[in-house]
């Protein structure tokens, strides 16, 4: 056996070496004419990169061939997982543990982001000259820290519109045409009163509700509030004086009990269902959505996009691509990151996923703007986006507690509608659950 | 091995005839072989679960006197603050509650399904092992699936069970609106993973049941019922002990199906069926992102699972014992005879003693619920 072994080893010594050589070749003429950014040195050694999303970020197989195409030495590994919440869970985790098992490309939920941003150090500081520009002002100020720096590179954006099911408006006598629901729903100057008593009018004339979820358009009237859990500073206002999401509260509610809303849960099996049951004619629908939509519809068509959002613009979600401080290709994994978030990426995954670039050159480039959705009756949603996108004035500040606050409220107004509690007895609910905060 | 060497013959060659009955070191050797060996051989399990089991219990105290933000880590210590608020909030209360309450629910009809079908399955039917490898089936699903298949069944306005009761007119049920509703759905997922469990548990227990017991049952006239409860059931007494705690320690800790009982996970939006395990799950990584007060959230339970689980035991030894009681030996008999034997020589005292009692089966099973 001994002596049958050597000739063999032998032999698997002259092949590697062998391979290695011709790795080293070929490594250095790519080198030469690959690297852009310059950071690549060619005596690196093949590396496996991994990226870590959730629900779809459009990064297909092809586009992270792409990029070993470019960079032969890094493979790139996606880790997609199931939703944002688990993410979520696992890259805290994680990160509490240390950074061990952590993605070197980490996404990360606009609504989570200032949270983490607590603890800069976790992250590698990702600020580039080079890339100035190339996001919207607003999106590059969500991921960055009090001291300046960036944690993250921003990938999507959640502009609002108004989705509608055309053959239900049709149905009830209102316009169905995407211009004149616009108009119907106040158009440039589209209030939440016009949307409101469009709806009104609608559920006189149906026996669908006017929207699917209290919550997800509560969700959409805080977005357009500039400071509403927190002070400038990121301390948290008190919700018991918070007289302003007490209003919005209330709003939310007295629309319930109109008959509004259709009181289903996002994400919940009766409101997958009620896609097919006409269970609602309108949703907000930040671009992302129209992809949930499509998947839940099953069959259902005439859903159609108005271009207009009540109370101006707004923006409902969007992640960023950060890496964690505890990787070991911290540089290799900045690189990948920035070429993921370039305008040409995000376009690709914009067209794969529907989700909206914040790439300014990306917006504005044809691929996006001539985009248009095949189930949303062809409606143009490159176009729209663009629009809805331009319509975001400000950014709302999101600060370290903003999604819990935002969560005690919430599920005050989901006990209303789901569990028919008294508004006043679920507020208080909310209170409560806001002192458990122990902020 | 130095259990079977025999006595040396004694070093000093000119010794007369026979050596003293003195202790050599092998003898020495083969006594604590004897004594110790079995502790050795079972000491991997205790080693680690030492550092599995025991430090993080410990660890899980130390945790719950210290202010500890999930990202920030340590911080000062608080005493038992935060055994305080954690107590002093109604969430907990309430988990405690949903946990009762779906532990009963699906405790209680699982262990008498389980018992019912594994004596079922104890009778001579065809293809025994096929009906008896099916019961294990549900259990092999995971709960994730468990909970697709279950949502779909439980859905308030667009599911099939309140589908079926629309047809006969009755009023749909608010399976995620009701606290109560909530908990029979909550308890359904875990009658379905589970019982199949127990009932090859109770099976494994009942196969053991010698024969000859019924035999004589149905010489002396004893019908199919009254076998059931004067035969199998005492027979496999420890069996039903150990399926109530298990099924007790793994009923306080539900989490999963309650998880994934609606796309939130954190038992509704009133709480209506978060369990404590879930409130603890939501302290630590929700909101309130505060390992202090989930480490304590962690030990209250474990001391509340101590005490319904040695309540549980004496509760089901009592019931288990009451319809036939096995003569029991006091302790201090069995020493007179151990005693006794000894002086009479008897090689292996243990046996006589022991025999009395048995009659009963050990069930050989493994841990059950992992979360």
């Amino acid at each position: 056996m001994r002596s049958s072994t050597r000739p063999t080893r032998r032999a698997v010594a002259r092949t590697l070496q062998a391979t290695a050589g011709t790795a080293v070749v070929v490594l250095a003429l790519t080198a030469c004419g690959g690297s852009d950014g310059g950071g690549e040195a060619a005596d690196d050694g093949p590396i496996t990169l991994t990226v870590a999303t959730f629900n779809d970020f459009g990064y297909s197989d092809e586009l992270l061939a792409g990029y070993t195409d470019e960079h032969p030495n890094v493979t790139v590994e996606l880790i997609d997982a199931a939703s944002a919440a688990d993410a979520r869970t696992n890259l805290t985790t994680k990160l509490a543990a240390g950074g061990e098992g952590l993605a070197d490309v980490e996404a990360i939920e606009v609504d989570w982001i200032s949270e983490l941003a607590q603890y800069p150090d976790l992250f590698t500081d990702m600020t580039d000259p080079a890339l100035d520009g190339r996001w919207m002002d607003w999106k590059v100020e969500q991921a960055t820290t009090p001291d300046g720096k960036l944690i993250g590179y921003g990938t999507d954006i959640g502009p609002e519109a108004i989705c509608y099911r055309q053959d239900l408006f049709e149905a009830a006598g209102l316009p169905s045409e995407p211009d004149e629901v616009a108009e119907l729903l106040g158009g440039e100057d589209a209030t939440w009163e016009d949307y409101f008593a469009a709806g009104a009018d609608f559920v006189e004339n149906s026996d669908t509700a006017w929207y699917d979820s209290g919550v997800a358009t509560y969700q959409g009237l805080v977005n357009q509030v500039d400071f509403a859990y927190e002070e400038e500073d990121g301390t948290p206002k008190p919700l018991a004086g918070n007289t302003e999401i007490k209003d919005l509260y209330d709003l939310v509610v007295e629309q319930h009990e109109a008959g509004l809303s259709a009181g289903l849960v996002q994400w919940g099996e009766d409101w997958a269902s009620g896609f097919q049951n006409d269970a609602f004619a309108t949703m907000l629908c930040p671009a992302w959505m129209t992809g949930s939509i499509e998947s839940n519809s099953g069959g259902v068509t005439g859903w159609n996009i108005a271009d207009v959002f009540p109370g101006g613009g707004g923006n409902w979600g969007g992640s960023f691509l950060t890496v964690p401080a505890s990787g070991a290709h911290t540089e290799a994994a900045k690189e990948l990151a920035a070429w993921l978030t370039a305008p040409e990426q995000q376009t690709a995954a914009f067209e794969t996923s529907g989700n909206f670039p914040s790439q300014i050159e990306a917006q504005e480039s044809e691929q996006v703007q001539s985009f248009v959705n095949e189930f949303m009756n062809g409606a143009p949603v490159g176009q729209i986006f663009s629009n809805r996108a331009q319509a975001i004035e400000g950014n709302p500040f999101k600060g370290p507690n903003y999604f819990a606050i935002h969560q005690t409220v919430q599920q005050g107004l989901e006990r209303v509608e789901t569990t028919g509690e008294d508004p006043d007895s679920s507020w208080e609910k909310s209170l409560s659950a806001y002192d458990d905060l122990g902020l | 091995m130095a259990a079977l060497t025999t006595t040396q013959p004694a070093p000093t060659p000119d010794a007369p005839q026979r050596a003293p009955r003195r202790l050599g070191f092998s003898q020495t050797l083969g006594r604590w072989d004897v004594k110790v060996s079995p502790y050795l051989y079972v000491s991997p399990f205790f080693v680690l679960f030492a550092l599995t089991g025991l430090f993080p219990l410990g660890y899980t105290a130390v945790v719950s006197v210290y202010d500890w933000n999930l990202l920030g880590g340590q911080g000062e210590f608080v005493g038992l603050q935060n055994y305080a608020d954690v107590l002093s909030q109604e969430t907990f209360w309430r988990s405690l509650v949903n946990t009762l309450s779906i532990f009963l629910l699906s405790a209680v009809p699982q262990i008498i399904i389980a018992i019912t079908l594994a004596a079922l399955l104890d009778q001579n039917i065809r293809n025994a092992t096929f009906w008896r490898m099916g019961v294990l089936v549900p259990y092999v699903v995971a709960p994730i699936a468990v909970s697709l298949i279950f949502g779909r069944l439980f859905a308030d306005q667009y599911g099939l069970i309140n589908d079926i009761l629309g047809t006969f007119g009755l009023d749909p049920i608010g399976w995620h609106r009701d606290r109560f509703a909530s908990h029979v759905a909550v308890a359904a997922m875990v009658n379905y993973r589970w019982t199949g469990y127990n009932t090859l548990i109770f099976l494994a227990a009942m196969q053991a049941v010698p024969r000859d017991l019924y035999e004589a049952a149905t010489i002396d006239g004893a019908g199919p019922w009254r076998q059931f409860f004067s035969v199998t059931v005492p027979q496999i007494r420890s069996t039903v002990i150990f399926v109530v705690l298990t099924a007790s320690i793994g009923g306080l800790q539900i989490f999963d199906e309650a998880r994934l009982f609606d796309a939130g996970g954190l038992g509704g939006a009133d709480r209506q069926w978060m369990t404590t395990v879930l409130y603890l799950y939501d302290v630590a990584w929700g909101n309130q992102r505060d390992l202090g007060r989930a480490a304590a959230v962690a030990w209250v339970l474990f001391v509340l699972i101590l005490i319904i689980g040695f309540g549980n035991f004496l509760l089901s030894r009592r019931i288990a014992s009451s319809t036939t009681r096995t003569a029991r030996v006091p302790r201090s008999v069995t020493r007179r005879l151990r005693a006794e034997a000894r002086a009479a020589g008897d090689a292996n005292p243990a046996t006589t003693a022991t025999t009395a009692t048995t009659g009963k089966t050990t069930s050989t099973t493994t841990t059950r619920r992992d979360s």
